[in-house]
């Protein structure tokens, strides 16, 4: 049994454990310490360790009004995906009222799942593409090809008051089907006989959506929270792709992820867009433990 | 345990519970339903009407485009748009250095997180636990904040504009959720038939291909669609290591794609974008047709833990 042990136990690991090591752990590392330092990406990293370029930060309206185009993201985006992948998960599962003692789906649950879920298969690349001709602000584009001729287009993505909505409604898009997905695993594994009773109790569909669906999910709920706040700090994709110039027009749609992209490889500034990785990070961090923090409530089991 | 699986008690009565409700309650529920199906076709809607329009838009020229009424029938169906797209505006190779990055880098994936996943989760020995956490906190870090350093190490390497870098990188940082999910899977399986197979002199190596792995089949599907999937769709890092000169006879699909509607916008050529578009859509629907049970599951496996 202890034969060869250590030799395998190795051998099975340095492969993948050098991988990660090299690629990931390393560029982790190395972006706090570039933090520190005002490398430009060429020659050798300056030695001089300061904290100027988060002083700088503090000081940049840039970095002020992308952090705000994150949170608009990290409030909206989970708020309503959540919301309406509720109510349609509910609506495909338990929304068809009981019969023979089962609950089950509205007609045709099958149907609207499949379809429902496919957007979450495209890459965020593609739907990007695919919601910049669909915002077109002249009439080749979908939205505004089907308002009647009399009404004048709409710019969208050009106007500076709509962008980062149209960004959102997006994400949105895409998410939605998956967490209906989630959402119906965690409410297929919901006892039968739970409903039954509430039912012959009385209980109205809305009563059973509010006492008895939402509670048993908490924890479903709570776990698709965090990855809709993950998705929201980044959209780079999105952004990257759609938007107007980048993050326009006039940094209307800039979030952390895209002035990273473009201070790293448009100004040459990898010490500065390090620092604001490592701002990220932290974000990132809180974020995910204020969630977990927040949202505690003592788990209904059965 | 709760009061409400002491609800449970009373046997289910016979016959439907809305059976003896009064009328108007049905009508309450005919109600609901007609909303509930309003709301659900709505939705379907609006999540293949943008698809179905890339579909009709494909075979209009530009002129069509332009028209307005964006889900009238084109005029006349040709597949020109499509060559030209497939050709001219290298979808075909873009889509062929996809399925080659992602077929190695799913395979590296899964051998290497299997492989770190089982010791992990089935040898005693020191620092076990540390490196377990160093892979899972993987899972805290968003990827875009390193961007910069990852392209210096990567250009150190010289694996900048490579495939090698990419299918290295992407399997790196598919490491931690592959490592953290199998290794709770491998956690499971059952220690009497593991033994069994020691006593009948199995390697270590052995026992792992022969056994571990047949067994952990269920898991290794599931993170294997994931991770089939995610690459596939990644943008991100291809963006960031497929840069410099000569780069672009090495575009992955969604960066090909990206990159085809900035030219698009430059030429107006929509319909070739159009065409596209829906090149690399139409393999997703028939993928998804085929395999809709498993990619719903190995998607979700994720969060269900």
């Amino acid at each position: 049994m202890r034969h060869g042990k250590y030799p395998f136990i190795i051998g099975f690991l340095v492969v993948p454990v050098a991988l990660y090591v090299v690629f990931v752990v390393g560029a982790y590392l190395q972006t706090f310490w570039l933090s520190l330092t005002d490398w430009s990406g060429l020659g050798p990293v300056p030695t001089r360790l300061s904290f100027d370029n988060f002083v700088n930060l503090w000081h940049d309206d840039l970095f002020w009004k992308s952090l705000r185009h994150n949170l608009v993201l990290l409030v909206l985006l989970p708020i309503v995906t959540i919301v309406i992948a509720l109510i349609f998960a509910f609506l495909l599962n338990v929304g068809g009222g009981s019969k023979g003692g089962l609950t089950r789906g509205v007609w045709g649950s099958k149907f609207y799942r499949v379809v429902f879920f496919f957007p979450q298969l495209l890459a965020l690349a593609i739907v990007a593409v695919i919601f910049g001709r669909v915002f077109a602000p002249d009439r080749s584009g979908m939205i505004n090809g089907m308002l009647p001729e009399s009404v004048p287009p709409s710019l969208f993505l050009a106007d500076k008051r709509w962008a980062l909505l149209c960004i959102l409604a997006v994400l949105i898009w895409q998410a939605v089907g998956f967490y209906v997905v989630l959402f119906s695993a965690g409410m297929g594994s919901i006892s039968q006989e739970v409903y039954e009773a509430a039912a012959l109790d009385g209980a109205t569909r809305i009563t059973l959506f509010f006492r008895i669906t939402v509670p048993l999910l908490w924890s479903t709920i709570q776990v698709a929270w965090v990855y809709l706040g993950i998705a929201a700090f980044d959209a780079f994709a999105l952004v990257n792709i759609m938007s107007v110039d980048r993050g326009g027009p006039d940094g209307a749609t800039s979030v952390l992820s895209m002035m990273i992209y473009r201070k790293t490889f448009g100004e040459s500034q990898v010490g500065y867009a390090s620092a604001l990785g490592v701002v990220l990070f932290f974000l990132t961090l809180t974020f995910a433990a204020l969630t977990l923090r927040v949202t505690r409530r003592d788990a209904v089991e059965l | 345990m709760t009061n409400i699986t002491e609800t449970q008690a009373p046997p289910s009565v016979p016959g439907t519970p809305g059976a003896g409700r009064k009328p108007d309650v049905r009508r309450d529920v005919n109600a609901f339903s007609g909303l509930a199906h309003f709301g659900l076709a709505i939705w379907a809607l609006a999540t293949a009407g943008p698809l179905i329009w890339v579909l009709l838009a494909s075979f209009k020229s530009n002129t069509e485009i332009f028209l307005g009424r964006p889900f009238a029938l084109p005029h006349s169906f040709s597949f020109e748009t499509y060559v030209s797209a497939w050709t001219e505006a290298h979808v075909g190779r873009y889509f062929i250095n996809s399925v080659f990055v992602v077929i190695l880098s799913t395979a590296g994936t899964m051998l290497f997180g299997s492989m770190a996943a089982y010791v992990l989760a089935r040898y005693r020995f020191p620092g076990n636990r540390f490196i377990y956490y160093l892979f899972v906190s993987g899972l805290a870090f968003p990827t875009f904040m390193a961007l910069g350093p990852l392209f210096y190490i990567l250009k150190g390497f010289g694996l900048i504009n490579t495939f090698t870098g990419l299918i290295l990188v992407y399997i790196a940082y598919s490491l931690p959720f592959t490592v953290f999910f199998l290794a709770a899977f491998f956690r499971t399986l059952p220690n009497e038939i593991d033994e069994a197979a020691t006593v009948d002199g199995a390697s270590h190596t052995r026992k792992f291909f022969q056994i571990m792995m047949p067994m952990a089949r269920s898991g290794l599907v599931s993170i294997t669609i994931f991770n089939i999937v995610g690459q596939w769709n990644q943008y991100l890092l291809p963006v960031v290591i497929m840069q410099g000169s000569g780069a672009d006879t090495k575009w992955v699909l969604t960066q090909g794609i990206a990159n085809i509607s900035v030219s698009a916008g430059y030429h107006a050529e929509w319909s070739t974008l159009f065409a596209a578009l829906t090149l690399s859509i139409i393999p997703m629907i028939v993928v998804y047709a085929i395999f809709q049970r498993q990619i719903q599951a190995g998607l979700t496996a994720g969060a269900v833990k």
